[in-house]
C-alpha cells in the first residue's frame, strides 16, 4: 500500500467513525473510550513508525550487548565443537515471551546451519515443538543446508515444570553444551537451568520477561536481555525494517505514556486542590 | 500400612537421588530424571485428555442433555464403539449445552495430529497460527489495561494530598510516591532503544538502571526465601521418614547411595575417562 492508498485508508476510517460518533455512537461502550483512544494512539504510532522504515529512513537503534553475544556464543561453540542449547521457555505459544523465544529460536537457528553448528532445542509443550520444529527447518532451507535439518533437533520433553528442568539438566551434564540460551517464559526452574549451565562452563544468555525470573538469570548468566529488550531482540537480529520501525514506534510510546504521566500528575494535582473538576483517576478508569 | 511404608521409601529414594545431583550427574539421578520427564509426561497426557479434551470439547459437541437418534449422535455412538469411557452411551453429561462452533478447535487439534504424516505436516501451522493470533488479539487488550492505563493510573500520584506524611519507612508518602514516579520514568528511560544511552540522558538512564537492579534483588531475596521453604518442606519429609515406623528409610537409603557413589568414585579414579 502507497502513502496515499494508506492516507485515503485512514481518513475513510476516521470520518465514517465520526459520523457514526455523531450520530449517537450505538453499541459503543463510552465508558472505555480510554482503551479505545489508547488503542487508536498506540496502533496510529507504531504503524506511522513501521511506514517510515520501510520507507527507507535510517533508524538508530543503540547496541544490545546480550544480542552481540549470541552470535559470539554461536562461535563458540562452533570453535569447540560442542552443541549450541535453546531453551524457549515452559509456556506454550500463547504467550508473547514463547513467541519472541521461537522467532529468535529462528535466528539461533540460523547461525547453527551457516557455522554447521549442532543444535537442541528441548520443549514442554506439543504446539511449541511444532512450531519451533517450523522456524529451525525454515531457517535450514534459507541457509541452504536443508540436509542438516532434522526433526529430532527440537524435541518434546514433559509439561512438568521441574521434570522438564531435570531433563534439561540432564542433557546439560551429558552432551555438555558450549552454549546455553534461554529465551522465552520462564518460572521457578530458571535458576536450576542457569546454575547447571555455569557449572558446566557454557556461555550462557537468557531473555525473558518473567520479573521474578530476571535476577536468577542476571546472577547466573553471561548476558541478559530483560523485558523489552528480548523483545526487540527479533527486529535487531532480523534488522527487517517493519521491525526496527516498530521498535522506534515502541519508543515514541513511551515518550508519550512519560507524557501522559507528568501530566497526569498536575492534573491530579489541580483536581486534589479543587481548581479543576475533572479528575484523571476517573478517565483512567475502564469500567 | 505396607503401601505408606513402601511410598514413604521410594519418596526418599527419589528425593535423595535427585539431590545427588549436588555432587555429580550419576545414575541415581539418571533413574529419577528419566522416571521424573517419562511419567510426568504420560500424566500430564492424561490429565489434559480427561479434564480438557473429553469434558470440555467432546462434552460440548456430544452432551447428553441433547441426546437424539440423528446423525449426529450415530456418529457419536460409532465412536462409542471404539471407546465406551470417552464416549459413554446417551452422550457426555459434564453440565455443558451443545456448541457445534466447538468444531473448529477439534478441526485444529485433528490438523495438529496430522503432523505425524510428513505429507500433511503443514497442516499443523493452521493450529499453531490460530494459537498465535488468538492469544495475541486477546491478550492486547488486556495487557494494555492492566499493564499502560492501570500503571499509569497506579502512578499518578497525589501531590496534594495533606494526609500522607512527608516521609515513611513503612507506609504510603509523598517521599515514596516520589520515588515511585523517578523509578517509573526513568525505568521506561532505560527500555529507551533509538539513543545512544549518553551524556544526560544517560545519566537519567543509569538512575532506571539503578532502580531495575534493586528491584532484582529485592525480588531475589523474596523467591529464596520461598525456595528454602520448599527444601525445607523436603528436609522435614526425609525426617519424618527416617523414623521407626518407616524402618528408618531415609537413614538406609542415605548410607547406600554414599557408600555407591563413593565406590563408584574410587573406580573413576583407577579409570578415568579421557577429556573430549
Amino acid at each position: 500500500m502507497n502513502d496515499r492508498d494508506f492516507i485515503i485508508g485512514a481518513g475513510g476510517i476516521s470520518i465514517s467513525f465520526l459520523i457514526y460518533w455523531f450520530i449517537g455512537h450505538p453499541y459503543f461502550i463510552t465508558e472505555r473510550i480510554v482503551m479505545f483512544a489508547a488503542i487508536m494512539l498506540f496502533s496510529g504510532t507504531l504503524l506511522f513508525f513501521i511506514r517510515k522504515a520501510r520507507r527507507g529512513e535510517e533508524i538508530f537503534l543503540r547496541d544490545i550487548p546480550g544480542l552481540k553475544a549470541v552470535e559470539e556464543a554461536v562461535g563458540r561453540s562452533t570453535e569447540m565443537g560442542k552443541p549450541v542449547l535453546f531453551v524457549p521457555g515452559i509456556q506454550d505459544m500463547d504467550q508473547v515471551e514463547t513467541v519472541a523465544g521461537v522467532i529468535v529460536l529462528g535466528h539461533v537457528s540460523k547461525m547453527t546451519a551457516r557455522y554447521e553448528t549442532t543444535l537442541n532445542v528441548p520443549v514442554s509443550r506439543a504446539i511449541v515443538m511444532k512450531a519451533a520444529q517450523e522456524a529451525c527447518k525454515e531457517s535450514y532451507l534459507m541457509e541452504g543446508r536443508p540436509d542438516m535439518f532434522h526433526d529430532d533437533m527440537v524435541h518434546y520433553l514433559t509439561d512438568e515444570q521441574f521434570a522438564f528442568a531435570a531433563g534439561v539438566n540432564g542433557i546439560m551434564v551429558r552432551e555438555k553444551p558450549a552454549a546455553c540460551l534461554y529465551m522465552g517464559k520462564f518460572y521457578a526452574e530458571s535458576l536450576i537451568l542457569a546454575e547447571t549451565g555455569n557449572s558446566i562452563g557454557a556461555i550462557q544468555i537468557a531473555g525473558t520477561a518473567s520479573q521474578a525470573q530476571i535476577p536468577f538469570f542476571v546472577t547466573a548468566c553471561d548476558y541478559t536481555l530483560i523485558g523489552e529488550e528480548f523483545f526487540a531482540a527479533s527486529a535487531y537480529l532480523s534488522q527487517k525494517p517493519e521491525l526496527i520501525g516498530g521498535i522506534k514506534g515502541q519508543d515514541m510510546i513511551k515518550l508519550i505514556v512519560i507524557a501522559v504521566l507528568l501530566i497526569g500528575v498536575v492534573l491530579r494535582f489541580f483536581h486534589d486542590s479543587g481548581v479543576i473538576d475533572f479528575s484523571i483517576i476517573n478517565f483512567l478508569t475502564v469500567k | 500400612m505396607f503401601g505408606e511404608i513402601f511410598g514413604a521409601w521410594i519418596a526418599v529414594f527419589l528425593t535423595l537421588a535427585i539431590f545427588s545431583f549436588l555432587y555429580k550427574d550419576n545414575p541415581f539421578y539418571k533413574i529419577a530424571e528419566h522416571l521424573f520427564v517419562g511419567i510426568s509426561a504420560g500424566y500430564w497426557m492424561s490429565m489434559f485428555f480427561w479434564t480438557q479434551i473429553q469434558p470440555n470439547l467432546f462434552g460440548r459437541l456430544w452432551p447428553s442433555e441433547h441426546y437424539t437418534d440423528g446423525i449426529w449422535y450415530g456418529i457419536y455412538n460409532f465412536f462409542g464403539m471404539i471407546s465406551s469411557s470417552v464416549f459413554p452411551s446417551g452422550g457426555i453429561d459434564k453440565g455443558h449445552d451443545i456448541h457445534m462452533i466447538y468444531l473448529i478447535p477439534f478441526a485444529l487439534g485433528i490438523m495438529m495430529l496430522l503432523s505425524l504424516f510428513k505429507k500433511l505436516s503443514w497442516m499443523a501451522r493452521w493450529g499453531i497460527a490460530y494459537t498465535v493470533g488468538m492469544a495475541a488479539g486477546l491478550r492486547a487488550y488486556g495487557y494494555l489495561n492492566s499493564n499502560v492505563i492501570g500503571q499509569l493510573k497506579g502512578t499518578i500520584i497525589p501531590l496534594a494530598n495533606s494526609d500522607l506524611p512527608l516521609f515513611s519507612l513503612l507506609g504510603a508518602s509523598h517521599f515514596n510516591n516520589i520515588i515511585l514516579l523517578v523509578g517509573t520514568i526513568t525505568g521506561l528511560l532505560y527500555f529507551f532503544f533509538s539513543k545512544e544511552h549518553t551524556g544526560n540522558f544517560g545519566k537519567v538512564t543509569r538512575v532506571g538502571v539503578y532502580f531495575l537492579m534493586i528491584s532484582f534483588g529485592a525480588s531475589f531475596g523474596f523467591a529464596v526465601m520461598g525456595r528454602i521453604s520448599l527444601l525445607i518442606g523436603r528436609f522435614v519429609e526425609l525426617i519424618t521418614y527416617s523414623s521407626a515406623q518407616y524402618h528408618h528409610a531415609t537413614l538406609w537409603l542415605l548410607v547406600i547411595m554414599v557408600a555407591l557413589l563413593g565406590y563408584s568414585a574410587i573406580i573413576d579414579k583407577k579409570n578415568p575417562e579421557p577429556d573430549n
